[in-house]
């Protein structure tokens, strides 16, 4: 569709279903690399269900199923015998609801290493300030590695969640929502972040706010009642769409 | 107007109700306290009972007791807990666990008289345990698996489900999460719930009548497979079984006093544990 990147993630006629409910219908799209991703389209068009069909979070859902194929770089996903585990370290996730866990800061950025074996205290310490770091947080947290993180204020929270994400060393992190139950503030902040990670990670952002993908994305994919309607570079997608339907929703017109 | 008049009425009947169920309880309580005190002494607590329980002690009952209170924990407390959390985290909900939640609940209304003839005849005669410890235990502890399966599932299921994908995002396995980011925070809720029923377990006569309670036994217990002499048994053989019910009856109360504290201070354990765990996790 779009020529010239490295497709990351690439989904060939993915078709979803929740029980008999179909919620994709033939969904082909390549992600492009170190690049950012935004997915749009008004509610229940499907771009949750999406996100999570790339590190396989659907599963965990019963009498979920999925048709057609997902493969990042190159490896299909969904194959049998393919280590949800594995992948789900390679695929990070951010989710709408920012959900630290009832511990400690520090236990929740090592959360992710100690899960995978990591019992070094020292090397542990490294890990958990270099992805608080990362996240934008390390400053204001510190000193207060031992406090719960329920203690920090929701923006905090959810780049705790990020620093989380990105301790285990993904090469992709999908957000679903990661702003949109914070102040604008806070709002700012996660968008600056992501403009600081896409240099390193390639970044698959659920949103519902237009001004937000046309703010930190590179491409965008218009969704809608289960379907692609449209993908392309965001600046392109924004000025000149080519469906009437993305037209409509980005001037407000409908959704 | 009329409004008004209802409203005044409704008020009234529900404090009225409340009240009913504090004097209820304070009666009870100050009945037992009033009248069993007397009878409590060092002799009364470490001694044996002489003359048919007329005289002397209660502390092989009391042993006997914890025995068998301690028995049902270390019985029923993994497995209830252990299909509390395959019923909410591992099964796929649906005709199976619907069939199993409904055998639970009509479990839990069975009278525990007939828990004490499914133990007699389960436990006493067809494994062969006979009247001991061992059988006790194991009947108490089926009459609380049910309540202890039902309090510990909706522990778990008070745990919110992010804090599960949260975990199985980062590449955690299910154990792994159930056992990092679920138990943690749920056990509290479980044992506080299944230690409240144990306690009410504790006082129950029915299901130990026939499967390890022993009229009169000075001697304590060896092994599992020995009898035991039980508080809420011998009160019921003092009150109703003594050719001298009327000049036992300092006795009986002082039973009743130590039964109630006892089973009330498991409780309060139970209270207790909770406090402490709510301190550790806080969300």
């Amino acid at each position: 569709m779009v020529e010239g990147f490295k497709p990351k993630i690439r989904t060939v006629d993915v078709d979803f279903f929740y029980g008999k409910v179909q919620a994709l219908f033939k969904i082909s799209l390549e992600i492009p690399e170190k690049q950012v991703t935004a997915l749009i389209g008004p509610s229940g068009c499907g771009k949750s269900t999406f996100l999570r069909t790339l590190n396989r979070m659907n599963d965990i859902i019963d009498g979920t199923r999925l048709e057609g194929k997902v493969t990042i770089d190159g490896q299909d996903i969904y194959a049998p015998g393919t280590d949800v585990v594995t992948l789900r370290r390679r695929v990070g996730m951010v989710f709408q609801k920012s959900n630290p866990f009832p511990k400690s800061v520090f236990d929740n950025v090592a959360y992710g290493p100690r899960i995978f074996g990591m019992k070094d205290r020292r090397r542990l310490g490294e890990i958990v300030e270099r992805s608080l770091e990362r996240a934008g947080l390390w400053l204001e947290v510190k000193d207060r590695l031992r406090h719960n993180a329920m203690q920090l204020s929701g923006g905090q929270q959810q780049r705790l969640c990020i620093a989380r994400a990105l301790a285990v060393d993904p090469d992709i992190i999908l957000m679903d929502e990661p702003a949109s139950a914070l102040d604008p503030l806070s709002t700012s902040r996660i968008e600056d972040l992501i403009s600081e990670l896409r240099r390193n990670y390639t970044i698959v952002i659920v949103t519902h706010n237009m001004q937000q993908a046309a703010r930190v994305s590179d491409y965008t994919a218009f969704f809608y009642e289960g379907r692609l309607i449209e993908f392309d570079q965001t600046e392109q997608l924004f000025t000149r769409p080519t469906e009437k339907r993305t037209e409509d929703y980005i001037t407000g017109r409908f959704g | 107007m009329k409004k008004r008049y209802v409203d005044r009425l409704v008020r009234g009947a529900m404090r009225l109700a409340t009240y009913f169920v504090v004097a209820v309880i304070a009666y009870i309580l100050i009945d037992i306290i009033v009248n069993g005190l007397p009878a409590i002494s060092w002799q009364f607590l470490t001694g044996v009972p002489r003359r048919g329980g007329a005289q002397g002690g209660i502390f092989p009952a009391i042993v006997g007791t914890i025995y068998l209170v301690a028995g049902t924990i270390v019985v029923a407390l993994p497995i209830g807990m252990a299909t509390a959390v395959y019923l909410s985290e591992y099964a796929r909900q649906g005709r199976f666990t619907r069939t199993v939640r409904l055998a639970i609940i009509t479990l839990a209304g069975v009278p525990s008289i007939v828990f004490g003839l499914f133990g007699l005849g389960v436990f006493v005669l067809f494994f062969g345990f006979g009247a001991s410890i061992l059988a006790g235990s194991l009947t108490l502890a089926c009459m609380v698996l049910p309540i202890i399966v039902v309090a510990s599932e909706e522990a778990l299921r008070a745990i919110p489900q992010y804090l599960r994908e949260g975990s199985l995002a980062l590449g955690a396995g299910k154990w792994q999460t159930i056992q990092k980011n679920v138990l943690p925070y749920a056990i509290p809720g479980m044992i506080t719930g299944s230690v409240l029923s144990i306690g009410r377990a504790a006082g129950e006569t029915a299901p130990i009548l026939f499967t390890v309670a022993a009229f009169y036994l000075p001697n304590l217990p060896r092994s599992v497979f020995d009898q035991v002499m039980v508080l809420p048994y011998h009160l019921y053989v003092l009150a109703t079984q003594h050719p001298a019910a009327e000049q036992v009856r300092p006795m009986q109360y002082g039973t009743a006093l130590v039964l109630v504290t006892l089973v009330l201070s498991v409780n309060l354990g139970a209270i207790l544990l909770r406090i402490h765990f709510r301190r550790k996790y806080r969300w």
